[in-house]
């Protein structure tokens, strides 16, 4: 610590030259973060998804319905909490653009089942009670503007009304808020009876379960249960705990994950040739001036020490700059396209990989000049001035 | 003229003994090639995910679908209104009967090749109108599946990108078991993406009764569009949205080429920042380094203007090399990289190639020679305004 | 009574070192005429360099008036300095500053591309002025390939290449050692006496001092007169 004045000297001896590696540093991280933030957004809440859910679908495929009857059959199942089902509307509200998640359910089992979710008591009642009612995502409302007690009509792409309409009007009786930072809230429920009374077709099915396994009751042996159950039955289910299933789907994406590495990669390799390249030029200018040190007294670990700390310095600052525009345009973005581009998030592991990076690329743009300044002998840097 | 040759002279000098300072400039190359590698890289995703898209659609085949919904996948037509459709005037005919397709298409899971991981799979019935409405299609392998039984054809692309397609295999979707009897190619466009079966079939096995989704026809001319828009508009018993198959297919491509291009600019500007950060970094220390050749250059008498323009020729010429390498690098990396991905919009997978297409090469370049130019201009400037008396003293 | 070529009239220079203020030059007046060989001693700082540079244009004066060749260097444009350069003066620096990328020829011919004249008219004024420095035989040698002298005999070569009337030279045997200094003096001699050439010269040595037709000593921004031989 008592060397700090002096690697702080160090450090802006070149004041345009530090200046635009700190800046270069700094975008290095801005991308990261944006990346990392949009990249757990592909993700699409796989680590939110609680273990002990499970999520029961069509063996066919996501899109094939289950019938309604099979509620009761699930719920009777040994080890099985409580039962609730959805479906995908697919609306959107005014544009085809604002497409945004909405699901047909039932109000009470619904927040039962996710506890995440919170709504004030008097809302959740309200919502129950009214038929066309329907509570939005905190998310959904500050990008819309909605408040409670608006007329929201939805356009719907499926589900025609039985009278041929396709526009379904719902009053917002609510506004719910997720726990979770990570959990998005870009979504709208609205009743079930009202979805399953007023559709032209597709009557007596649902979408997919979701149930809660008692405490300690084992989630595979219960998934397997269920499948048994309906196996050899015109509608199969496939149950899976809602982490795998939540991941399952972000694989569908495929390589674009691994795209995102690369570009990652590209981005770091660029950060490391240039901060590295910075500080063995303002060491090599240096080396009869850390000779001088070392006349002077200064242990070859100080010597080590003292460049490196620098490099770090220049890395941190850079990065943490970054890192903090990158987190404020994250909050940014989730407030702006929450709708459309749910689940974006810069998670505490990104920050702290970022972290590891900084200090990683740090030592390692450091590391070459400070071991050969260490090495010096004395009298040959003296030569060299 | 003689101030042009005292650039070419002083440019020349400073190539030459480019060698010399040969670390400090590959920063400013190898940081503008990440920039050229990455936007090229990542805006090819978009145009391969376009192209394949695009080229499905021709612009006389005319899609029905019920109106208000936005993909196949949400649509809903019953058999009297597809006989409306297909009966309806400026549709072509072959003989008596119109050419024309009515479609029903379902999404069923199929491993990835090489992963645990089952992915949505389009499977899409089919009348024997589809290879007439569609253009550039054709049988590559096998056999046509013949109406009646559980077998399907597999699009070139799907086969290459799902598991167990080979000609010949079974797969079972459901309870029922399905033969893969015959290849199909599209040009690579987003058919091939699909796996088809007779659409009878399919009604079967998804208890659709004698409904569909979509219907295909074939126009007589482009023109007799707005002719078919106009009558079913005006015909009570239905309720349809009509667009050429190439505009489906391209709103269809929108979200995902929006998405991509929307991460994709802004990362390629803020790389750029970042590359004319380094660019002026190694410009600088190239100035620095130069200062002794600078300053006995202009005691002899060259002028600061040659100074100038060197400097800014020389980081041009730095970044135009990193343009080169990023953008030969991105083509000989990802043109043709086939990835599949889940297209939102049919909430189905699409397989595709990334394309690096040479207006992505060339704007790539143009970005290179902007970070150049950027770079170079303030480290000219201080080449060009080097005291002169000073900088030969320090020697 | 010769012409005058060289002229300052109550020359100041002052430079601004943070917020200190340094007199460099203060209120000098020199005559330089035509055909001199003029020495400049004086102890580190007292302002010989700045001096030469305000006679060769490379830097301007604070106050007061720098005429060489007829030309009013002070009010000259930084653009029409580097072409008044090119044509009427020749500098030669205490460690040659030749291109290390060039060969001796090359070097030597630099001058000229800023003036009109062909390739081969280039190529024969450098190999003449090479000869008259008695290095022919080195055209085609890389700085790195010649010795100290040589190498500032091909800088001398440079600088006379252009034919201009005025050399100003920098401590020119400041990087050499005694016999090899001696050899370039006597060149320097030569250029003045054979060639005609004005020769303004900054030393710290007494005896290289001692091949000028004059002396003078700067100090502390002043000029004081001393006979010589």
């Amino acid at each position: 610590m008592k060397y700090l004045g002096l690697i702080w000297r160090n450090a802006w001896r070149k004041k345009i030259r530090t200046s635009l590696t700190i800046l270069s540093v700094l975008v290095a991280f801005l991308l990261f973060a944006l990346l990392s933030a949009i990249g757990y957004a592909f993700k699409s809440g796989a680590d939110v998804a609680a273990a002990e859910r499970l999520v029961v679908i069509n063996r066919i495929s996501l899109i094939n319905p289950l019938p309604i009857s099979y509620q009761s059959r699930i719920a009777s199942t040994p080890g099985v909490e409580s039962v609730t089902h959805a479906s995908w509307f697919g609306g959107y509200y005014q544009e085809p653009r604002n497409q945004f998640a909405q699901f047909p359910t039932v109000a009470g089992d619904y927040f039962a089942m996710y506890p995440e979710l919170n709504i004030p008591e008097e809302q959740l009642e309200a919502f129950a009670k009214n038929r066309t009612g329907a509570v939005v995502g905190h998310e959904l409302a500050t990008q819309f503007g909605w408040k409670v007690g608006d007329r929201i009509p939805i356009q719907a792409t499926i589900w025609t009304k039985a009278d041929g309409g396709r526009t379904w009007e719902f009053d917002l009786e609510g506004i719910f808020r997720n726990e979770d930072p990570r959990g998005s809230t870009a979504f709208m429920l609205f009743n079930y009876d009202y979805f399953e009374e007023a559709r032209a077709f597709g009557k007596g099915t649902v979408g997919w379960y979701i149930l809660r396994v008692e405490p300690g009751a084992n989630p595979v042996e219960i998934a397997n249960a269920i499948d048994e159950q309906f196996a050899n039955s015109p509608s199969e289910t496939d149950t899976s705990t809602e982490a795998a299933f939540a991941a399952s789907f972000a694989k569908q994406f495929g390589n674009i994950a691994l795209i995102v590495t690369m570009i990652l990669g590209a981005v770091f390799f660029t950060l490391l040739l240039v901060s590295g390249n910075t500080m063995s030029q303002s060491v090599r200018e240096r080396i009869s001036e850390l000779a001088v040190l070392k006349t002077l007294g200064f242990s070859d670990r100080s010597v080590l020490g003292i460049v490196l700390s620098e490099s770090i310095l220049i890395m941190f600052i850079g990065g943490i700059l970054g890192l903090g525009i990158g987190w404020l345009l994250v909050q940014g973005m989730a407030q702006q396209m929450g709708a459309f581009l749910p689940g974006v998030y810069l998670s505490p592991l990104s920050m702290l990989v970022a972290l590891s990076i900084m200090i990683g690329a740090g030592v390692l743009a450091g590391v070459f000049p400070a071991v050969k300044a260490m090495r010096l002998s004395i009298v040959d840097a003296l030569a060299r001035g | 003229m003689k101030s042009i040759n005292q650039i070419i002279a002083v440019t020349a000098l400073n190539i030459r003994n480019l060698p010399q300072r040969i670390g400090g400039s590959l920063v400013a190359v190898v940081g503008v090639a990440a920039v050229v590698l990455v936007f090229a890289a990542v805006l090819s995703m978009a145009k391969g995910f376009e192209r394949t898209m695009v080229n499905a659609g021709s612009t006389d085949t005319a899609i029905v679908m019920r109106s208000g919904s936005t993909a196949e996948l949400n649509s809903g037509l019953s058999n009297e209104q597809v006989l409306i459709v297909t009966n309806s005037e400026g549709i072509m005919r072959d003989g008596d009967e119109p050419v024309a397709s009515a479609e029903l298409y379902v999404v069923v899971d199929i491993r990835k090749k090489g992963t645990n991981d089952d992915a949505n799979v389009p499977l899409r019935g089919v009348q024997a109108g589809a290879f007439d409405v569609r253009k550039n299609i054709s049988l590559a392998e096998g056999r046509m599946f013949e109406t009646g039984k559980n077998e399907f054809i597999v699009g070139r692309a799907a086969q290459s990108e799902f598991a167990g397609l080979d000609v010949g295999s079974e797969i079972r979707f459901g309870q029922i078991n399905w033969q893969v009897v015959g290849v199909f190619e599209a040009d690579g466009s987003v058919s091939e993406s699909e796996l088809w079966t007779d659409v009878r079939v399919l009604q079967d096995v998804y208890r659709r009764g004698n409904s569909f989704q979509s219907v295909r026809v074939k126009l007589e001319n482009e023109a007799a569009l707005k002719g078919l828009q106009e009558s079913l508009a005006a015909d009570p018993r239905i309720d349809a949205d009509v667009m050429t198959e190439r505009d489906y297919y391209s709103g269809q491509a929108q979200g995902l080429s929006q998405f991509i291009k929307m991460v994709g600019y802004p990362l390629t500007i803020l790389m750029a920042i970042g590359a004319v950060f380094g660019a002026l970094n190694s410009m600088y220390a190239s100035v620095t380094v130069r200062g002794k050749e600078i300053a006995t250059l202009r005691a002899l008498g060259f002028g600061p203007m040659p100074v100038l323009f060197s400097t800014i020729i020389e980081s041009t010429l730095l970044a135009l090399t990193g343009g080169i390498i990023g953008g030969g690098l991105a083509f000989v990396v990802f043109n043709g990289f086939r990835v599949s991905t889940l297209n939102g919009a049919s909430f189905s997978q699409v397989v595709f190639d990334f394309a690096v297409t040479p207006d992505l090469l060339w704007q790539g370049l143009i970005a290179a020679l902007i970070i150049g130019l950027v770079g170079g201009f303030f480290p000219a400037i201080r080449a060009a305004r080097l005291p002169v008396a000073q900088a030969l003293r320090e020697l | 009574m010769t012409d005058t070529l060289a002229s300052l009239k109550g020359v100041s220079r002052v430079y601004h070192k943070g917020k200190e203020r340094v007199d460099v030059l203060h209120e000098l007046n020199l005559d330089i005429p035509e055909g001199e060989f003029l020495a400049l001693m004086g102890p580190s700082g007292s302002g010989k360099t700045t001096l030469l540079n305000l006679l060769g244009g490379l830097d301007k004066a604070t106050a007061g008036s720098v005429m060489v060749g007829g030309a009013e260097l002070t009010t000259m444009s930084n653009r029409k300095l580097s072409d008044w350069r090119a044509h009427n003066v020749g500098f030669i620096f205490q460690f040659y500053n030749l291109l290390p990328v060039l060969t001796a020829r090359k070097n030597v011919e630099l001058p000229l591309l800023l003036t009109n004249l062909g390739s081969g008219e280039r190529r024969k004024r450098a190999e003449l002025a090479l000869d008259i420095v008695g290095l022919a035989d080195r055209a085609s040698h890389y700085p790195r390939e010649l010795s100290g002298g040589q190498e500032q005999r091909v800088a001398i070569a440079r600088a006379i290449v252009s034919d201009p009337k005025l050399l100003l030279c920098d401590e020119p045997t400041g990087d050499l050692d005694r016999a090899t200094a001696d050899e370039i003096l006597r060149l320097l001699q030569k250029l003045n006496s054979d060639h005609g050439k004005t020769i303004v010269m900054v030393t710290h040595d007494a005896q290289a001092a001692e091949y000028a037709k004059r002396l003078l000593h700067v100090d502390k921004g002043k000029l004081e007169a001393r006979a010589t031989a």
